[in-house]
């Protein structure tokens, strides 16, 4: 990366269902739709102010990018209005039916467009789909090493490069990487900014440019359905077999009745 | 694009209910679509009773598939000793290859392990190929995958799977992207499909409201990565024999920038919550962070472990290592107990796989109740410290 120009760093966002304005009827199986908002994706909060922290410290360009359905822009001026400088809706009809693979091709073609990159956050997955596939994913298309789960990141080397602590299955690593890097965050690496007024007007006014297949030049084989090797074959309702017995009575004689069912079931 | 068959359509509503994103609507007796909401998720198609809908793909690539064989399971090392998740993969991948009449191979990735290649063939695997490198000692996620990824390229798996966790979802996508094929994330059922030999790969999807069975049947090789603690390993039976076969990796792969300059391995306080066998979960009917207490006393009269809400944690009652549900950890004990949990989605699909559930509330129409085994409507707060000190009597705790 060339020293005089201005650091580079995107940030992945998706705007996805809101998980608290969702209700599911365990009667009779279905999803109530009424009244679902689309938020950002909570862990992408994370992202966003990692990718920030980054700029504060050390100057930067800071890009959203987000691929969905037109209206997702809401999402980038939430981001802008937090500090985020630019942002892109990468938007087609022909991205629809995308599994992660179609994704990350998808995203690696837009970031590719931004020009170089020194750094790429995600949220470590979306809780729509909480595959946790497409920052990895992405990074491979971008050539570049991808450090997941980060809950600690400082910056070494003189500006040139991150320490990050990545969170593994029986502890942690504390890992040192050069920029370019892709990151995914944690929700314990930080706690994210509350969007300035100043910066809320400015996202309101900003345009947010969408970006279509042909504008990233994505080859047409390899996004939506016709990239997407995983498909549906079925679907089944997870069934809540609760046998909702309620103890009734006194606190104690709940209590009582309580135990007794538990020694009976041999869990006490 | 979703195709529906007017003819066919017989006006049911079973897709408009079943579509989550709205964008089904029966007019006048037959379903019509609405493309700009539509995802082409494909949950409808199979939904549809008539068999009126259908996703068309058009110009996708068509490969040959049929040079792909073999099952691949990845293992993985915690402590030293595999993780138990290691040996329910080979148990559920001993199934998967006899069904398809092929070899099982588990791969061994890392340094000085060679002595433990025994255990996967004890475990069910017939042959074991071990990558052994001193520049695998610590795990590095672009290594790790380029090397995985170039032995499946080299050996032609029709199946991989790996286990869904911190390390195998951060570099088996990474595999599946070198290799250009399909990677279904955190499955809890694996099944060969009898008619197409396909690997069937079920999965939580919209939050766990919707088990979706997944396929990849246009690349190769299928792969999945598996929730630890719902398959079943096998019991160990050292007299299977086996085959175990060195490779080592070109150089140049093991290149990474990413250095490892500390590794920990963190002691645990307490029971783990996904290890345990009861976990004792606070909710925000416990009202104040003193009475948090109330909640770890009964965990600690149960030798369990204590979980949070999301209210909970958010509120810094407790870190956020503790928090049950989608956005946290997800757990299947054999007791779950619930106290002053309202049972929004969130934390329900994160705990609904308990045996037992029990609930405690004052709000008799609290969802939690619906899925709970034993509910108790009450104050936790008068509830908990009678609970706790009669089971700590039963248990001959102080």
């Amino acid at each position: 990366m060339p020293e005089d120009k201005v650091m580079n760093i995107v940030v992945c966002i998706k705007q996805v269902p809101d998980a608290e304005s969702v209700k599911w009827d365990h009667k009779t199986g279905t999803l109530i739709r009424d009244g679902v908002k689309s938020v950002i994706n909570p862990f992408d909060y994370h992202a966003i102010e990692a990718a920030l922290t980054l700029k504060d410290e050390l100057g930067a360009k800071v890009t959203a990018v987000t691929m969905g359905p037109p209206q997702a822009e809401e999402a980038i001026r939430e981001a802008m209005s937090m500090g985020v400088d630019e942002g892109v809706v990468v938007s087609d009809r022909a991205f629809a039916g995308s599994d992660t693979l179609a994704t990350t091709y998808t995203l690696s073609r837009a970031i590719k467009r931004l020009g170089d990159v020194h750094a790429v956050f995600c949220g470590k997955q979306a809780i729509d789909g909480d595959t946790a596939q497409v920052g990895p994913g992405l990074a491979v298309r971008l050539g570049i090493p991808c450090v997941t789960y980060v809950s600690e990141m400082e910056v070494i080397n003189g500006g040139k490069g991150l320490r990050l602590k990545r969170l593994k299955e029986d502890g942690f690593d504390m890992v040192e990487v050069d920029f370019p890097v892709l990151v995914t965050t944690l929700s314990t690496l930080n706690t994210p900014r509350v969007p300035s007024l100043k910066a809320k007007m400015k996202a309101k006014r900003a345009k947010i440019p969408v970006w279509t297949a042909g504008d990233i030049g994505a080859d047409k084989k390899r996004i939506g359905l016709n990239g997407s090797p995983t498909k549906v074959h079925s679907t089944y309702i997870p069934k809540f077999e609760a046998k909702r017995e309620f103890l009734e009575g006194s606190p104690e004689e709940q209590v009582d009745a309580l135990i007794k069912r538990l020694k009976e079931a041999g869990v006490i | 694009m979703l195709r529906i068959d007017i003819e066919k359509c017989i006006g049911c509503g079973e897709c408009e209910e079943v579509c989550s994103f709205g964008a089904i609507t029966i007019v006048d007796d037959k379903a019509r679509v609405d493309e700009e909401s539509c995802t082409l998720c494909g949950t409808c198609v199979d939904t549809c009773p008539e068999g009126a809908l259908s996703i068309e793909k058009e110009g996708a690539e068509e490969l040959d598939l049929s040079s792909w064989k073999g099952v691949w399971v990845v293992s993985e090392i915690k402590n030293g000793l595999f993780s138990p998740v290691t040996f329910e993969l080979l148990g559920k991948a001993r199934e998967l290859a006899d069904a398809r009449n092929v070899p099982l191979t588990a791969i061994l990735m890392g340094y000085g392990l060679r002595d433990k290649a025994d255990e996967l063939i004890s475990r069910g695997a017939d042959r074991v190929i071990v990558v052994d490198s001193k520049r695998l000692s610590d795990f590095i996620d672009d290594a790790y995958a380029r090397v995985l990824a170039h032995l499946a390229k080299k050996e032609m798996p029709e199946i991989i799977i790996a286990g869904a966790t911190a390390t195998g979802r951060a570099f088996i996508p990474q595999v599946a992207t070198i290799l250009e094929t399909g990677l279904t994330a955190d499955c809890t059922g694996l099944e060969i499909d009898k008619e197409s030999g396909q690997l069937l790969q079920t999965r939580p999807a919209f939050g766990g409201n919707l088990m979706a069975t997944i396929i990849c049947d246009t690349r190769r090789p299928q792969m999945a990565t598996v929730r630890p603690h719902v398959l079943k390993a096998l019991e160990p039976d050292t007299s299977r024999k086996g085959e175990i076969v060195d490779f080592e990796p070109p150089s140049e792969l093991l290149d990474s920038r990413i250095k490892v300059v500390e590794s920990v391995t963190e002691e645990q306080k307490g029971p783990g919550l996904t290890e345990t066998e009861i976990v004792v979960t606070a909710g925000r009917g416990l009202e104040k962070k003193e009475n948090l207490k109330l909640v770890e006393e009964l965990a600690r009269c149960l030798d369990g472990a204590v979980g949070a809400t999301r209210a909970i944690t958010d509120a810094g009652w407790i870190s956020h290592s503790h928090q049950v549900g989608q956005t946290g950890v997800t757990v299947s004990p054999r007791l779950y107990v619930a106290c002053g949990v309202s049972g929004a989605i969130q934390h329900l699909v994160g705990m609904q796989g308990s045996e037992i559930i029990v609930a405690i509330n004052k709000d008799k129409d609290a969802p939690i109740f619906d899925i709970a085994t034993y509910g108790i409507v009450g104050d936790v707060k008068e509830i908990l410290p009678i609970l706790s000190k009669k089971i700590c009597k039963e248990r001959g705790l102080d």
